[in-house]
């Protein structure tokens, strides 16, 4: 069957068995390796992508689930000119070691600061605890979080200009 | 002399960080070449067994199926092995554990391989195994590999040294007890795999997830009877290695699948329930200790008895099991001891090299037993630690002297200096309800290097590139420990550049230059030291050609300042951009070799191939705060300090990487990692049921550094990768005795295990 969806922001469509897992069809008809698998099965949540804005197992959905969705993975977060703030804090803060595991926790802190843009360290630490990191990097992780959302946060500075200029 | 560094000791992103966030840094499983072949193994699935039959005709004729090979088709000696060779490729008379490979079939998809695979018919005459060390040294035990001198010992070592054991005879004070650890995965999340083509000329290409693209050649070319220059193995940053990916995985597999393929590329990549299945594991270990000391706590003499099980072939078991025995008395000064180490063949998971590499298991005997003398003596188990702890020129119980860098005590002072320490009291008096606190302290100690009779060398190769910018040849993989960006801040030191003018390239035996495995501690070492070697002849180099460019008729009136040679009196300065282009490539190229310096020391031990004794060791002391849940016996570690020796600290940052992250996955093995088997079956081969510690578990983490420098060292480093794990199990254990009285000799330290073992008087809930 012919899959259309939003992919990293840019329409595409793609011939594909329906049941085809969701994860092979990025990382091989998209060529998007920065979607890693880690077990096949759920469990480690290095294959997390954005659907619809929430971080989901593209492991554990069909290539006719992403349909009419809009998916977003670690290569459309940010790129290498415009890093997303959650990019830059990983790599300044020594998130990464093999980084494997990266692309996931990416996904899954970047659903966190969608819902809640000051979250504390139990909250971050919660939110990533379904993403396995081997190297046992989770302290720095859980800092670049943090400091990620400071970034975003919009300071005292820029809040009052927004009020001004009537934003939200 | 204290040295100003400009790069060295300060913070700096590693380089492989942005692009490994951004998703663009291409692991060896993101490698999907056009046309690719999906290889895969048939596994034996019973743990010991007489191959009657493999029959591969319904699998053959599936259609989608390229080939499916069996031990037939293997033209070399089929044995893999790194030192000792026992292991097929393809298994073809028996299988010897559950995951021997059997059949190997190439299909054009995963989908096809996967009912290929199920279609290979099995015949196998199960046979009698052995599961446990105890049960494969009983007279008349089945036999893992028949007709083999020494039956199921693959290696009996002993160490003796001063009047040996009888000493413990004459001390005032002698603790004796009996420990075992568990079986370890290494659970990367990368699992193994690899692509491989056949080239028209006969080169066999591979790019492999592997910690030793170098010696791979080798182990492939013997077993499946090739040249081992005719092939080429390219290994770019891992996702996870931690000694399980020293050794062949995938290698010679994939490498016999591209020889059937008809040039086609081939793909293979281990589900993760292969990767607990094939994949190498730590070894199991059960440690019987006595030791004794004077009743001002000097250590006095040692006695242990270390088995351990190989599973069903050696692989580093000989090499695991020396390096265990050498730390077998931990860091401390012992003069009589008696240590004794067997490491034995059964029908289980085969077990090889993982971070923390036999000295993990003996550190947690080691210093579980300092713990009792310490209690015995009732003296404060810090100070015992502090009053033995090696000092340079000291022996070890081993007999190694110690004649590098030694800061175990410094280690330990500054433990004993930091403020959690003081108020450790204070905290466990704060347990919320429902909870026991406690504190434990460990110090520990592992050999850097591959030790005696293997010579540790690499060779770094550095370029200037056309455009006046540096490229670094990178010959050691980066399995995540980050040596590839500490190679560029080492190359920035040495030729006074900036870090960000340096290009890494990634192992390749195509361009880069033997330099051994990424392995046992030694990585940054060893090729660092060449580094800096070959970084000193470019700069050499360049100033001879700089003074032509310049005129000038003394190269020592110049200097290598970033980015130019200059003049220093005038300020006349060439760019190096323009020097790159007056030089052709030879010239802008420099090698060098470092070999690691062996110890000196004489010290005996007998039955040990290669790996005994050291000459360097890294040192750590450890304090671990636990919480203890009354009522399920949970454990929860809420923060580990470190102190470590480990030479001088070239990254701060990737100090603390490489610090907290051995710590946590010693965490795990002391509380939830075991690879659960029954008669040779894991019983939990999954990440749900082989439970890894998450963000949810991790506790805080203060990463202290000691003041130390090994001079012979790049830059006065050593090594920091694994000498922490092997602290965590023991200083777990200490703090849960501590919070709820349960002494637990057998890890892991499960939530049943310490329910059970409260003492009565603690399992009152108030
Ligand atoms: S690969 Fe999807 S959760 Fe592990
Ligand atoms: S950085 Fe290696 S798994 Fe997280």
């Amino acid at each position: 069957m012919t899959i259309r969806f939003l992919l990293n922001g840019r329409e595409v469509a793609c011939e594909s068995a329906p049941d085809r897992r969701a994860v092979d069809l990025l990382r091989e008809e998209f060529g998007l390796t920065g979607v890693k698998e880690g077990c096949g099965g759920g469990e480690c949540g290095a294959c997390a992508v954005l659907v619809d804005g929430s971080a989901r197992l593209s492991c554990l959905m069909l290539a006719a689930q992403l349909a009419g969705r809009s998916v977003v993975t670690v290569e459309g977060l940010g790129t290498a000119e415009a890093p997303h703030p959650l990019q830059t804090a990983f790599a300044e803060h020594g998130a990464v070691q093999c980084g494997y595991c990266a692309p996931g926790m990416l996904m899954a802190a970047a659903d966190l600061l969608a819902r809640d843009p000051s979250p504390d360290r139990e909250a971050i630490a919660g939110a990533v605890s379904g993403t396995l990191c081997r190297c046992g990097g989770y302290g720095k992780i859980v800092e670049a979080v943090e400091r990620a959302a400071e970034a975003m946060r919009p300071g005292p500075v820029r809040k009052a200009l927004r009020k001004k200029r009537g934003g939200a | 002399m204290p040295q100003e560094f400009s790069q060295i000791d300060r913070r700096h992103p590693r380089n492989d960080a942005l692009p490994k966030a951004l998703g663009l840094e291409r692991f060896a499983a993101d490698h999907y070449p056009e046309g690719l072949l999906w290889a895969g193994a048939r596994r034996a699935g019973i743990p010991h067994a007489r191959i009657r039959t493999v029959d591969v005709s319904a699998a053959a004729a599936l259609p989608g199926v390229v080939r499916v090979l069996t031990r037939a088709d293997v033209a070399g000696s089929n044995l893999q092995g790194i030192v000792h060779k026992d292991q097929p490729v393809l298994a073809g008379d028996k299988v010897r554990h559950c995951g021997d490979a059997v059949a190997l079939v190439l299909a054009v998809d995963r989908e096809t391989l996967a009912r290929a695979l199920s279609l290979v018919r099995l015949d196998l005459e199960p046979l009698p195994g052995v599961f446990d060390p105890a049960q494969a040294l009983k007279k008349g035990a089945p036999l893992v590999h028949e007709g083999r001198r020494g039956g199921n010992v693959l290696v009996r070592a002993s160490i003796r040294t001063g009047r040996g054991a009888a000493v413990l005879r004459e001390c005032p004070v002698v603790v004796r007890g009996t420990f075992s650890t568990p079986m370890q995965a290494h659970a990367f999340i990368e699992t193994e795999n690899g692509t491989a083509r056949l080239l028209p000329d006969g080169t066999l290409e591979m790019t492999v997830s592997t910690q030793a693209p170098f010696r791979d050649r080798f182990e492939i070319a013997q077993a499946l009877g090739l040249d081992p220059m005719r092939i080429r193995v390219v290994a770019p940053y891992l996702g996870g290695g931690f000694g399980g990916k020293d050794g062949a995985t995938v290698q010679c597999l994939l490498a016999l699948a591209a020889l059937h393929a008809g040039g086609r590329p081939v793909k293979m990549w281990w589900e993760r329930e292969e990767s607990m299945l094939a994949g190498y594991k730590r070894h199991a270990a059960r440690l019987t200790y006595a030791l004794g000391a004077d009743r001002d706590g000097t250590l006095r003499a040692l006695s242990c008895r270390i088995v351990m099980d190989s599973g069903a072939y050696a692989h580093l078991g000989g090499e695991v099991m020396a390096l265990g025995m050498e730390s077998a008395g931990g860091p401390y000064r012992i003069p009589h001891a008696d240590i004794r180490g067997l490491c034995v063949y059964t029908n289980n998971p085969v077990a090889g090299a993982f971070r923390g590499f036999g000295a993990a298991q003996t550190a947690f005997a080691a210093e579980r037993m300092m713990d009792r003398l310490a209690e015995k003596l009732g003296m404060d188990p810090l100070e015992l630690r502090l009053r033995n702890a090696l000092r340079r020129g000291d022996r070890n119980a081993a007999g190694v002297t110690m004649t590098a860098s030694t800061g175990m005590a410094a280690c330990l002072e500054a433990l004993r200096a930091h403020p959690a320490y003081a108020a450790r009291e204070a905290w466990k008096r704060a347990a919320p309800p429902h909870a026991r606190r406690g504190a434990g302290v460990a110090a520990a100690c592992i050999g850097v290097g591959y030790g005696r009779g293997l010579p540790d060398a690499a060779t770094a190769r550095i370029e200037l590139t056309e455009t006046g910018t540096f490229r670094i040849f990178n010959a050691v993989p980066d399995m995540g420990q980050g040596n590839a960006s500490a190679f560029a801040l080492i190359a920035a030191e040495a030729l006074g550049q900036s870090p960000a003018s340096f290009e890494l390239v990634q192992p390749d035996t195509a361009c880069c230059l033997p330099s051994g495995s990424s392995s046992a501690g030694r990585t940054t070492y060893t090729y660092g030291n060449a580094l800096v070697r070959a970084c000193g002849a470019l700069r050499d180099r360049l100033l001879v050609r700089g003074a032509m460019a310049l005129l000038a008729d003394d190269t020592a009136d110049l200097t290598l300042a970033p980015g130019a040679v200059r003049h220093v009196k005038s300020g006349r300065a060439v760019p190096l951009a323009l020097l790159a282009r007056m030089m052709i490539l030879e010239d802008r190229t420099a090698t060098a070799e470092f070999v690691m310096p062996v110890t000196p020391d004489a010290t005996g031990g007998k039955g040990f191939v290669i790996g005994f004794p050291h000459l360097l060791f890294a040192y750590a002391a450890v304090l671990a705060l636990s919480e203890v849940d009354e009522l399920t016996g949970a454990v929860r570690v809420r923060r580990f300090v470190s102190a470590t020796d480990g030479g001088r600290v070239l990254n701060p940052q990737g100090f603390e990487q490489q610090v907290a992250g051995a710590l946590i996955q010693g965490m795990g093995w002391a509380l939830s990692e075991d690879v659960l088997t029954r008669e040779g079956r894991i019983l939990n081969p999954d990440l749900s049921t082989y439970l890894v510690p998450t963000a949810a578990d991790a506790p805080e983490v203060d990463c202290l550094a000691v003041d130390s420098v090994e001079e012979t060292g790049p830059f006065g480093m050593k090594g920091i990768g694994e000498v922490n794990l092997n602290a965590a199990l023991p200083s777990i254990g200490a703090a849960v005795q501590d919070a709820c009285g349960a002494r637990l000799d057998a890890a892991p330290l499960t939530p049943e295990k310490v329910l059970g073992a409260r003492p009565r008087r603690a399992r009152r809930t108030p």
